[in-house]
């Protein structure tokens, strides 16, 4: 596979080399950042670094909890939370929807989009920033005013776009490093007020045991700072593909709601996700239907059924990244043409 | 520096940080060298592979007959463990980590607690109360060492139908597995892996319910995108553990004999045979070891767990031993393993033995 023919960035992303140099680094220094020794004392140092860094990359003038990745963030903000939690909205990712039990789910029009009128709650209310199957971005300013209106708490989902978009207005938002550019395995739970949590015990100031990834920490400012500019190339490149897709028979899905650039999901009519997912794959093309997490599960999206798609089994993601080309989604649309028949 | 607190993180193998590198690709590698383990393409399908071997791998520190779940490190494979037992009454070891004693005590605020004797270990024949569902004591003592009688006292907690957990987080890759535990959490960073990444091992047969909740990896227990290199680092480190086990004892032993002549004059916390040898608990009636710390700068030692440094609370494990608050407070924890030399050992007493001496103890 060509490195530019890599359409899954939504799944994970290359590892930036500034954060692989980061994360060498953090290799170099092993010792236990809660050692009382001159070493442990230097891990520590580098770690409360990292983390003013991640804060300071992102925007955000609260807390910081470094976890293992998002879904343990988002598990930290529903088990900790003091709110109970009363509503996530329908397009969740499943690691909101299996936390929500009888929790509302909060439902979306047909561009994806939840309704802030829906969110006067006083409790809990989880709506994630960018959707990770469609790229759909929720009214977030909105839904958190409506919330905080009834005196409830905002957790956000932004594992898709923190790093790409500023942070969205919410109380507890999960992150996840390598959605952009840093390494699997290192997330964060970013908390307004520590009042918010009822804490663990342990490390993380008392709200996340466990000994800290210090490489992981390190990598995952580097990936952050890092910046955002190539979303500028991505508009046009998403462009670039959307009107060669359209006049391909695609069906753009959401076209016309605000959609995070490097997220896409398009029908193919007539084909089943799955017998295109083979057909690009044969070509050097990785792609997705839905999530990686659901993939080969061949359950039909609850994204797509939540916006009453029609025919969501021949959808499938394209997720652009900072590496790709101009030429790469030109072969995309040559391989799509020859998987619709067109060519 | 002189590392000597092999019991709070150990030095990361060459060949693990090797493993990883393949796995830490950036968007110039033609293979995708970084796809996600969970993606049906051909790069996720190579991640899924290099995911598998390493289980098999981390596989071969655990007894026959059940599988690896990986976490993101041990204090998750044991919250995972004891919340996702549903077990509703609990009796678990005086010394246990407070990974398993915090979450314990979270899930049964009545718990029973094994006693140990002056010698740090847990009797094999302890009572453990009739209707106690899950049974927890660690492999090795992260503090003092002590090797505890696991195997009869899983057989124990068996005769009263209850599961047990063991914490072999000191003991992995060290010592035989923890045979006839239904539940068995590690760590990959105590065996010269990375941090980032543990396991927990599930006998077949025993279901668990999940604590974090997503994708449905590692077979619905515990979501979450999985990274390859760490998995991969981790599979090495455990690979090596297994190849090298006979000359990392023989050395440990070696290290262990020089040390006691290097130390004499400390009282040894613990019992000296039922003990990992690469652990040194030691102390010394008078000493001040905040002082010690402060002046041994060039000797990574510790007081301890790592975890409950700074707190300023004499040690839960001492004061089970039958120590007084005031004698806890003397003790220091020296740690080696595979890559001390003994002559970093000797520098590293001489420094402690003068420090001591210029206290007047």
């Amino acid at each position: 596979m060509s490195p530019s023919l890599y359409f899954d960035h939504a799944a994970t992303t290359p590892l930036l080399p500034q954060a692989r140099e980061a994360l060498l680094d953090g290799f170099a220094r092993w010792a236990n950042p809660s050692s009382p020794h001159r070493a442990g004392r230097a891990a520590r140092t580098a770690l409360e670094d990292a983390r003013a860094r991640i804060k300071a990359a992102l925007g955000w003038p609260g807390e910081l909890v470094l976890t293992s990745g998002a879904s343990e963030a988002l598990a930290l903000a529903v088990g900790r939370a003091k709110a109970p939690l009363m509503a996530v909205s329908a397009v969740e990712h499943e690691a909101v929807l299996r936390l929500a039990g009888d929790a509302a789910r909060l439902a979306v029009d047909a561009r994806g989009q939840v309704g802030p009128a829906a969110c006067v709650l006083p409790g809990l209310v989880a709506v994630q920033q960018v959707n990770n199957e469609t790229g759909v971005i929720q009214p977030l300013a909105e839904i958190a005013a409506a919330v905080r209106s009834a005196g409830g708490v905002v957790l956000a989902d932004a594992a898709q776009g923190a790093g790409k978009l500023p942070l969205p207005d919410a109380d507890l938002i999960a992150i996840s490093a390598h959605k952009f550019g840093g390494p699997i395995g290192a997330g964060a739970l970013l908390v307004r007020d520590w009042a918010l949590l009822h804490p663990t015990g342990g490390q993380e100031r008392g709200y996340r045991p466990g000994t800290e990834n210090l490489p992981g920490a390190l990598a995952m400012a580097a990936a952050l700072e890092a910046g955002n500019a190539w979303l500028e190339d991505a508009q046009a490149l998403r462009a670039r593909l959307e009107t060669a897709l359209v006049a391909s028979g695609a069906q753009v899905i959401a076209a016309d709601a605000p959609r995070l650039c490097a997220i896409g999901a398009y029908r193919m009519p007539g084909k089943s996700a799955t017998a295109q997912l083979i057909r690009f794959d044969g070509m050097g093309m990785a792609v997705s239907a839905g999530s990686a997490c659901s993939s080969g599960s061949l359950r039909t999206s609850h994204v797509l059924d939540a916006m009453g798609v029609a025919q969501p089994g021949e959808v499938i993601r394209v997720s652009l990244g900072r590496e790709t080309t101009a030429d790469a989604v030109d072969q995309f649309v040559a391989a799509w043409r020859a998987v619709a028949g067109l060519a | 520096m002189i590392y000597l607190d092999y019991q709070a993180t150990t030095p990361l193998a060459p060949e693990a940080r090797a493993a990883m590198l393949p796995w830490l690709a950036g968007p110039e590698d033609i293979r995708a060298g970084y796809a996600n383990p969970h993606s049906p393409h051909r790069p996720g399908r190579a991640a899924a592979a290099v995911v598998e071997v390493a289980r098999a791998q981390v596989a071969a520190l655990f007894p026959a007959g059940g599988r690896v779940i990986f976490t993101s490190g041990a204090t998750e494979a044991l919250n995972l463990a004891i919340a996702g037992s549903g077990a509703r009454r609990l009796a678990v070891s005086a010394i246990e980590h407070a990974a398993v004693l915090d979450t314990a005590r979270f899930c049964d605020p009545a718990l029973a607690v094994l006693p140990v004797g002056a010698d740090g270990l847990v009797d094999a024949g302890v009572a453990i109360p009739q209707g106690t569902s899950l049974v927890a004591v660690m492999q090795v003592n992260n503090e003092i060492g002590t090797v505890q009688p696991v195997e009869e006292l899983a057989a124990r907690a068996h005769a009263v139908g209850a599961l047990f957990l063991c914490d072999a987080v000191q003991g992995a890759g060290k010592l035989a597995a923890p045979e006839g535990a239904d539940l068995v959490a590690i760590s990959a960073h105590k065996l010269h892996g990375p941090k980032g990444i543990g396991a927990l091992w599930v006998r077949d047969g025993l279901d668990l319910k999940p604590l974090v909740h997503g994708g449905g990896q590692e077979g619905g227990l515990r979501s979450g995108t999985l990274s390859p290199a760490l998995c991969a680092g981790f599979g090495a480190a455990a690979a090596l553990c297994t190849s090298l086990r006979t000359s990392d004892e023989e050395h440990v032993e070696a290290l262990w004999k020089r040390a006691l002549g290097l130390f004499e004059g400390w009282v040894l916390n613990g019992s000296a045979t039922h003990r990992w040898h690469g652990n040194l608990n030691l102390r010394k009636p008078g000493l001040d070891v905040a002082r010690l710390l402060s002046e041994c700068r060039t000797v990574a030692f510790s007081a301890g767990s790592a975890c409950a440094s700074g707190s300023g609370r004499p040690s839960h494990v001492l004061r089970a031993l039958g120590l007084s608050d005031r004698d806890t407070k003397t003790a220091i924890r020296i740690g080696f393993g595979r890559y001390t030399r003994a002559e970093e050992l000797e520098e590293a007493a001489a420094v402690l033995n003068a420090a001591a001496q210029a206290q007047g103890v």
